[in-house]
C-alpha cells in the first residue's frame, strides 16, 4: 500500500497494532517514569522492557505457530496440552536422570520433548488433513486428552528439577538478552524467511483462501496442512520447555493453561484473520508484545490482578468488534464519499462473504 | 404442525433407508452405553445395582442441562465455548449472594436472568457482527471467569439454609433407590428441550439453520431471531446447571468447571449431533453425558486407575465418534 499522506496512515495493515503497543508503551512510562530504562549489569540486559520481552516469549512462539495453522484456514486449541507435556516430558527425563546437572542429559530431554511434539502435531495434521475433521474439533481432542497424558507422565505430580543447563533456556542469558527471546527470534526468522523468501508462504495463503481451488491448481493442500500442525506443536513444546525452565517445574494442570488464547489473541491484534489466508507474522510478533505489555501493565498501573482477566476479556471483544467485517465496511462506506469505489471494499466484501 | 416438520426430516431420507442414516449415531451410542455399563457389572461387585445407575444422574445432572443447551447451539451448526466459565460464574453469583442473605428465589433469578443477558450478548454479537461462534464465546469464556475473579478471588462456602437442603434431600424412588432435587430439574429441561425441539417451530428452524442458513432464510423461517435465540437457550441452560453445580458442591469458586464446556461438546458429540448442525438428538446427548458418567464410574469402581484416564478416555471416544460422523456423512453424499 501506498502512504501518500498521513491520512492514509490508519489505513495500513500495521498501523492499529503498532499504535495499540505504543499506547500501552507510554502509558507505563507515564505511570512509572523509569519503565524504558535498561540497565547493563553483569554483563545482562535488565529492564521492564526486557522483561516483557522474556516472559512475552512462549506466547509469542505459540503465536507464531498459531499464525500459520490460521492462514491454511484452521486452529490448533492444542498448543496449551503441548506445551503441557513437553515441559513434564523434559523435567521427568532430567529429575529421573542420574546427572541432570549434565548438559548431555539436557538435550537429551530437550530432544526428546520436541521429538514428541512432532507426533503430537502430526496427530492434529492426520486428522485436519486426512480425515477431513473440522480443525477446532480435530484439536479439541488432543486439548481434552492432551492434559490427561501429561498428567500420566508426571504422575500427577509437579516435578520439580534443579539443573543449571536446563534453566538457562528460560531464565538465562545469551550475548546478554535472556535467552528464551534470543530462541524465540531465532524461530521468527526461520519461519518468516521459509515462508517469506520461498514459495511455502504464497502456497499456506492460497490453501487457507481456496483448499479447492489450490488443490486444482496442483497444490499439495494436504502436506502443507501437515506441516503447519507440525510447526505448531513444535513452537508449543519450546514454549513448554521456556515456561518450565523459567519456574524450575513442571506442573500438567497449569502449564500453558489458556496460552491458547492469548495466542489467538495475538494472532488477531495482528491483523491475521481468522477466515484464513493472508497473514502477517510481524503482526503477531507485535500483537504478542501488545499482550505481554498489556499483561505488564495491568501490574504498573495497579489494577488489581482480580480485574486482568475482565480488562483482557473487553480488549478480545473490542479488538474482534473492530475487527469485523460489517463494522469495518460500515466504517469504509462512511469514509469514502458517495458515487467512489475503492478496490478495498471489494476485498473487505469478500472477506464477509466468507466468514458468514 | 405436521407439515411444517417436513424440512428437517425429509433432508435424512435422501439417505439409505431411514434407520441407516438417523439414528444410526445415537443407536451405536446406546449400544455402547449398555455394553460399557456390562463390563463395569461383570468386573465389580455391586456395579449392577439399581443405586448406580441413579448416581450416574445425581452426579451428572448438571451436565445433562449443560449438554442440552450445547445441543441446540450444535445443531445450529455454531458452538458455545462459554459454558464451563459461566457456570463457575452462577456459582460465584449464587454463593455471594446467599452469603448476604439473599432469599434463594432470588439468588437463581439473579443467576439465570445474568446467565441468559450474557448468552443473549453473545448471540447478537455472532449474529450482528459476523463473529465466528468460536471466537465470540471465546471472548465469553474470558469476561465470565474474569467476572468470577472479580467477585472473590477464594472459594465461598454456602450454609444457607435452602441451598443445603437442596443438596442433602434424597427423593426415594423405590427401597434403596434414591435420587436428588437436581435430577427432576435435569429431567424437565431434557422433556422440554425435546418437545422444542420436535414439535414446534422454534425447533424447526434450529434444524433449518443446521441444515443451511441461506436456505433456512429464503424460506422466510426466522433466521436471526432464532441463531440469537440458541445462544440464550445456551445461556439459561448454563445458569440452570450452574445453580445444580452449586447443590452439587455448596460452595461457589473462580476455578470451579474448567473444561467443562470441553465434556459438554463431547458428550453431544459422542450423543450423535453432527458438528456441522443439522442432525442430532437431545436424547442423543442424554446418553453421551451418560456414557461419559459410566467411564467416571468404572475408572472410580477401578480404585488403581488414575482420574486423569477419564480425560484420556474421553478424548478417545470424542475421535472415534467424530470419524463415524465423518463416515456417515460421507456415505450420505
Amino acid at each position: 500500500m501506498n502512504l501518500s499522506s498521513i491520512a492514509d496512515l490508519p489505513k495500513a495493515r500495521l498501523f492499529w497494532p503498532i499504535a495499540t503497543l505504543a499506547a500501552l508503551l507510554l502509558l507505563n512510562l507515564a505511570v512509572s517514569p523509569g519503565f524504558f530504562q535498561i540497565q547493563f549489569q553483569n554483563g545482562h540486559l535488565f529492564g521492564s522492557l526486557i522483561d516483557i520481552l522474556r516472559n512475552g516469549a512462549p506466547t509469542l512462539l505459540v503465536a507464531l505457530g498459531m499464525t500459520l495453522v490460521i492462514a491454511t484456514r484452521g486452529i490448533d486449541l492444542s498448543v496449551g496440552a503441548v506445551v503441557a507435556i513437553a515441559g513434564a516430558l523434559a523435567c521427568t527425563i532430567i529429575a529421573d536422570s542420574p546427572s541432570p546437572d549434565s548438559v548431555g542429559t539436557v538435550l537429551f530431554a530437550v530432544t526428546v520433548a520436541v521429538g514428541f511434539s512432532l507426533v503430537l502435531g502430526a496427530w492434529n495434521g492426520l486428522l485436519v488433513a486426512v480425515f477431513g475433521i473440522q480443525p477446532i474439533i480435530a484439536t479439541l481432542i488432543l486439548m481434552t486428552a492432551g492434559r490427561g497424558i501429561a498428567m500420566l507422565i508426571t504422575e500427577g505430580q509437579i516435578i520439580t528439577v534443579s539443573s543449571a543447563p536446563y534453566k538457562v533456556i528460560g531464565a538465562g542469558y545469551w550475548f546478554g538478552l535472556p535467552a528464551s527471546i534470543v530462541i524465540a527470534a531465532a524461530m521468527f526468522v526461520v519461519a518468516a524467511l521459509l515462508t517469506r523468501k520461498t514459495a511455502l508462504g504464497l502456497l499456506i495463503e492460497s490453501v487457507g483462501i481456496n483448499p479447492v481451488a489450490s488443490r486444482l491448481a496442483g497444490v499439495r493442500a494436504r502436506g502443507i496442512i501437515w506441516t503447519v500442525y507440525v510447526f505448531s506443536a513444535v513452537c508449543a513444546a519450546v514454549a513448554g520447555l521456556m515456561i518450565s525452565s523459567n519456574v524450575t517445574a513442571a506442573d500438567a494442570n497449569s502449564a500453558g493453561l489458556w496460552i491458547e488464547m492469548d495466542a489467538i489473541l495475538a494472532v488477531v491484534i495482528g491483523g491475521t484473520s481468522l477466515a484464513g489466508g493472508r497473514y502477517s507474522l510481524t503482526g503477531t510478533l507485535i500483537g504478542a508484545f501488545v499482550i505481554q505489555t498489556l499483561t505488564t501493565t495491568v501490574y504498573t498501573v495497579g489494577i488489581a490482578p482480580s480485574i486482568t482477566l475482565v480488562f483482557k476479556a473487553l480488549v478480545v471483544i473490542a479488538v474482534c468488534l473492530l475487527q469485523s467485517p460489517v463494522l469495518q465496511q460500515r466504517l469504509q462506506a462512511r469514509r469514502r464519499p458517495p458515487g467512489s469505489r475503492p478496490p478495498a471494499s471489494a476485498v473487505t466484501a469478500k472477506k464477509g462473504a466468507l466468514v458468514s | 404442525m405436521s407439515t411444517s416438520m417436513a424440512p428437517a426430516f425429509s433432508l435424512a431420507r435422501t439417505g439409505r433407508g431411514i434407520l441407516g442414516s438417523r439414528y444410526t449415531p445415537v443407536l451405536v451410542t446406546l449400544a455402547l452405553l449398555i455394553v460399557m455399563f456390562l463390563v463395569g457389572a461383570s468386573r465389580y461387585r455391586g456395579f449392577a445395582s439399581g443405586q448406580v445407575v441413579a448416581n450416574l444422574f445425581v452426579d451428572n445432572a448438571f451436565l445433562i442441562v449443560l449438554a442440552v443447551g450445547m445441543t441446540f447451539v450444535i445443531l445450529t451448526g455454531g458452538i458455545d465455548l462459554s459454558v464451563g466459565s459461566v457456570v463457575a460464574l452462577s456459582t460465584m453469583i449464587a454463593a455471594s449472594l446467599a452469603r448476604d442473605g439473599w432469599p434463594p428465589a432470588a439468588v437463581i433469578l439473579v443467576v439465570l436472568v445474568t446467565t441468559s443477558t450474557l448468552g443473549l450478548l453473545v448471540g447478537l454479537v455472532i449474529h450482528y457482527f459476523a463473529i465466528q461462534p468460536f471466537i465470540a464465546t471465546l471472548a465469553a469464556m474470558f469476561l465470565a471467569r474474569g467476572l468470577c475473579y472479580v467477585i472473590s478471588l477464594d472459594s465461598i462456602s454456602i450454609t444457607e439454609p435452602w441451598f443445603t437442603a437442596m443438596a442433602q434431600t434424597r427423593i426415594p424412588l423405590a427401597p434403596g433407590l434414591t435420587i436428588s432435587p437436581s435430577v427432576i430439574v435435569a429431567a424437565v429441561v431434557v422433556a422440554v428441550a425435546f418437545v422444542v425441539l420436535h414439535y414446534t417451530r422454534l425447533g424447526r428452524t434450529v434444524y433449518a439453520i443446521g441444515g443451511g442458513e441461506q436456505s433456512a432464510m429464503l424460506m422466510g423461517l426466522p433466521v436471526p431471531r432464532t441463531k440469537v435465540l440458541v445462544y440464550v437457550i445456551s445461556g439459561f441452560c448454563s445458569g440452570v446447571a450452574g445453580v445444580l453445580f452449586t447443590f452439587y458442591t455448596l460452595s461457589g469458586y473462580s476455578l470451579t468447571a474448567v473444561g467443562m464446556e470441553l465434556d459438554a461438546i463431547a458428550a453431544v458429540v459422542i450423543g450423535g449431533t453432527l458438528l456441522t448442525g443439522g442432525y442430532g438428538f437431545v436424547l442423543g446427548s442424554l446418553l453421551g453425558v451418560l456414557l461419559l458418567g459410566v467411564i467416571q464410574t468404572i475408572i472410580s469402581f477401578e480404585g488403581t486407575l488414575s482420574s486423569w484416564w477419564t480425560k484420556i478416555v474421553i478424548g478417545s471416544l470424542l475421535l472415534v465418534f467424530i470419524i463415524l460422523q465423518r463416515l456417515l456423512t460421507a456415505r450420505r453424499r
